[in-house]
């Protein structure tokens, strides 16, 4: 995953992720081949169901928008060299802070405006998810616990909590499904089409809401952080060259805090995007597997913001597609897009390094040869 | 009074039987991941492994209407995904931790897609056979020993009358144990896992050592999941593994990297899941809150206490040395 020194810098950002996405894309076509359907169409399909009316359009961006801070929350953590596999835990905390916020309100102060919810509801969002990182970044800096297997347990603690709570403490009495109460109307975060509306445009209603424009910040919030702030500067440092970094008197420990945090309130603001944004109240499993595929997120986006935009966008569209595919084409099941989510981690991630051999020799035999041209 | 002897006898009997019988998978994986990672290869695999082998057990089975192909291939499948995770991670040195996710998310995905085109039942598997099912051992002893008082009905409902694999999977356990500490192919495998430099210097493959060690993961995570449908539930169902892979894996930690302490952790898991199932809705005391009992709070008993051993609170694991880091022979 770290940058391949015997590659110029465009093969490394830019072909290797391409030529990867191919891979996991092709491998994705012969099983959608195997099971009797026609690739082509199929992706041709896809992208027209992502991107062909104003809803598809509307539907992707909204998964975009929590793609993005799944992919952030993997993204930071792992520029301090740590692997934070706790994204699903910590957005399930995020709509536990949203909601949380909410329910309270509803319960002792209710009637306050939106303008003060909605604010103190996405604080809520950042507020629990960051906290749940917190906990196995302590006991990494602390206790030297390593990270993936405790944010792993933490997902599963973090179901449990939901499950318990939404159980046993905020189920809506006198109905059978396991939810909470419905907030106030207040309590929400507009959606896109009622701004629109507002501005005189007509769209239709989707769940695509103002969570999507916290996702922009979140995108330009993240490449600040990194790359023009010193906290970044000391992060990054501590992540890629420890020994170094705590020679020149950076902390590791305040740096794994730091990582952790900021991943994990990325991560809680999927919360705002479902619970607040969408269903509006307290929901087990509104996560659904987007923790996970922030890995994938990160991993084809070279773990950059920018890289981070482009390939949510991208599983924003596959999702999008898939569902509407899953739709019309009778024997085509949306898991077809975990499966695709699947080869993308094995090949840009697990596998990336095969590539670079060759790609390298490759390389040389070109520039070699150039050289020689100009050489004789 | 024999009435409540035999009573609790009954009651501690089942509770016994449940428990071997959920802890079966749990320690085939935790025997797996034990000889993955004392070799150095951390495995967020077994899920997968385990996943795409129920799968392939259970349309093989109820395809054939028999136990063995639908083991041949399940441990077959197992196999191979261990061979692709050593392609991947002994021979490019790529990242382990993203290839057991890799592996993990595609058999998710995979099994649905392929379930739901070859059987059109939204992804699950047609009941395999009686003929492929794993029958019962000792039934006839579990029988007789019924009428002894209270040590009859624990022995027999407790310890006997399960299907082969469960006792298979207790031996495994002890030859997993002998493999590894009584032998030479074991003593190569821990120490490649904790200094594989040495192992390198000394003239033994480190590469060789970590494919078999990963050979013989992919076997039982194939049989844990086999287990899975031919022993646990008739037929594959989306997503069955339930995080017991991950499970495995706690418990292994749990158990410091030692066949036997995972055995230990994965009963105590299991015994921890069948707690949780029969107190379902029980009433908790009134001096406590009342209501009903937690069963959350025991169901993440496994997690938290995981969690807290890996802080150092409770004794400490140590993991070995070399997991995780790929090894890169210097040319």
């Amino acid at each position: 995953m770290s940058t391949n020194a015997s590659l110029p810098r465009w093969m490394d950002l830019l072909l290797l992720p391409l030529m990867n996405l191919a891979l996991a894309m092709a491998v994705a076509s012969a099983v959608v081949w195997a099971i009797g359907l026609e690739p082509g169409p199929v992706i041709g399909l896809l992208f027209k169901g992502a991107w062909g009316s104003a809803s598809g359009i509307s539907y992707t961006l909204y998964y975009t928008t929590t793609f993005v801070f799944t992919g952030l929350a993997v993204a930071v953590a792992f520029h301090a060299g740590l692997f934070n596999i706790g994204g699903e835990g910590q957005a399930a905390m995020g709509g536990l802070g949203t909601g949380l916020v909410a329910l309270a309100a509803l319960q002792w102060m209710p009637g306050l405006p939106a303008t003060i919810l909605v604010p103190a509801m996405v604080l809520g969002a950042m507020l629990f998810g960051a906290a749940w990182a917190a906990v196995p970044g302590a006991l990494q800096a602390w206790r030297g616990s390593h990270v993936v297997i405790t944010t792993i347990m933490f997902n599963f603690l973090a179901a449990a909590l939901m499950g318990y709570l939404l159980v046993e403490v905020l189920k809506e009495p006198g109905t059978m499904d396991l939810q909470s109460r419905a907030f106030e109307p207040a309590a929400r975060m507009p959606g896109v089409h009622e701004c629109l509306l507002a501005l005189g445009v007509d769209w239709p209603a989707t769940p695509l809401n103002l969570t999507a424009v916290l996702a922009v910040l979140a995108i330009a919030a993240a490449w600040w952080l990194l790359w023009k702030s010193r906290s970044g500067y000391d992060l990054r440092a501590s992540g890629h060259a420890p020994a170094a970094a705590q020679y020149a008197g950076i902390d590791p420990r305040r740096q794994v805090m730091l990582a952790m945090l900021v991943s994990g309130a990325f991560a809680g603001l999927v919360g705002v995007n479902e619970i607040a944004g969408v269903h509006q109240r307290l929901l087990p499993d509104f996560v659904a597997g987007a923790g996970f595929a922030g890995i994938a997120v990160s991993l084809i986006g070279r773990n950059h913001p920018l890289g981070i935009a482009l390939a949510s966008l991208l599983f924003g569209t596959l999702y999008q597609g898939g569902a509407e595919l899953a739709f019309e084409v009778p024997g085509f099941s949306r898991d077809m897009v975990f499966t695709l989510q699947g080869l993308i981690v094995l090949f840009a991630g697990a596998l990336s390094t095969v590539l670079v051999g060759p790609l390298a020799r490759l390389h040389r035999r070109w520039s070699s040869g150039a050289a020689q041209g100009v050489w004789p | 009074m024999m009435e409540l002897l035999h009573e609790i006898g009954v009651q501690a009997g089942t509770l016994i039987g449940s428990t071997l019988r959920g802890a079966t998978p749990l320690i085939l994986c935790a025997l797996a991941g034990c000889l993955a990672e004392r070799s150095g290869v951390v495995d967020l695999g077994l899920e997968g492994k385990m996943l795409l082998s129920a799968f392939a057990a259970a349309s093989v089975g109820a395809a054939t209407g028999s136990w063995v192909p639908a083991l041949a291939v399940a441990l077959a499948l197992g196999v191979s995904m261990s061979l692709v995770q050593g392609w991947g991670c002994v021979t490019h040195q790529g990242d382990q931790v993203v290839m057991g996710m890799a592996l993990t998310m595609t058999a998710a995905g995979l099994t649905v897609v392929l379930g739901g085109a070859w059987f059109g039942l939204g992804g699950q598997t047609p009941q395999v056979g009686d003929g492929a099912r794993l029958t019962g051992w000792f039934t006839d002893a579990a029988q007789s020993v019924q009428a002894l008082p209270v040590l009859g009905p624990m022995l027999g409902l407790g310890l006997m009358g399960h299907n082969g694999l469960v006792y298979w999977t207790l031996l495994c356990v002890l030859l997993v144990w002998v493999l590894l500490f009584h032998t030479r192919f074991g003593l190569r495998l821990r120490a490649v896992g904790e200094n594989p430099l040495m192992v390198d210097a000394a003239g033994v493959s480190v590469r060789g050592l970590r494919h078999q060690a990963l050979a013989l993961n992919g076997m039982l995570a194939g049989l844990a999941g086999t287990y899975l449908v031919l022993a646990l539930n008739a037929n594959f169902i989306p997503h069955m593994t339930a995080g017991r892979g991950y499970m495995a894996l706690a418990a292994l930690i749990f158990g410091k990297w030692n066949p036997l302490g995972a055995l230990a952790a994965c009963l105590l898991f299991g015994f921890l899941d069948a707690l949780a199932i029969r107190l379902q809705g029980a009433p908790w005391p009134e001096m406590l809150g009342g209501g009903t009992v937690p069963v959350q709070a025991i169901q993440a008993l496994p997690y938290l206490l995981t969690v807290v051993l890996l802080a150092g609170f409770i004794g400490r694991a140590r993991a070995p040395a070399a997991l995780g880091v790929p090894y890169l022979k210097e040319r």
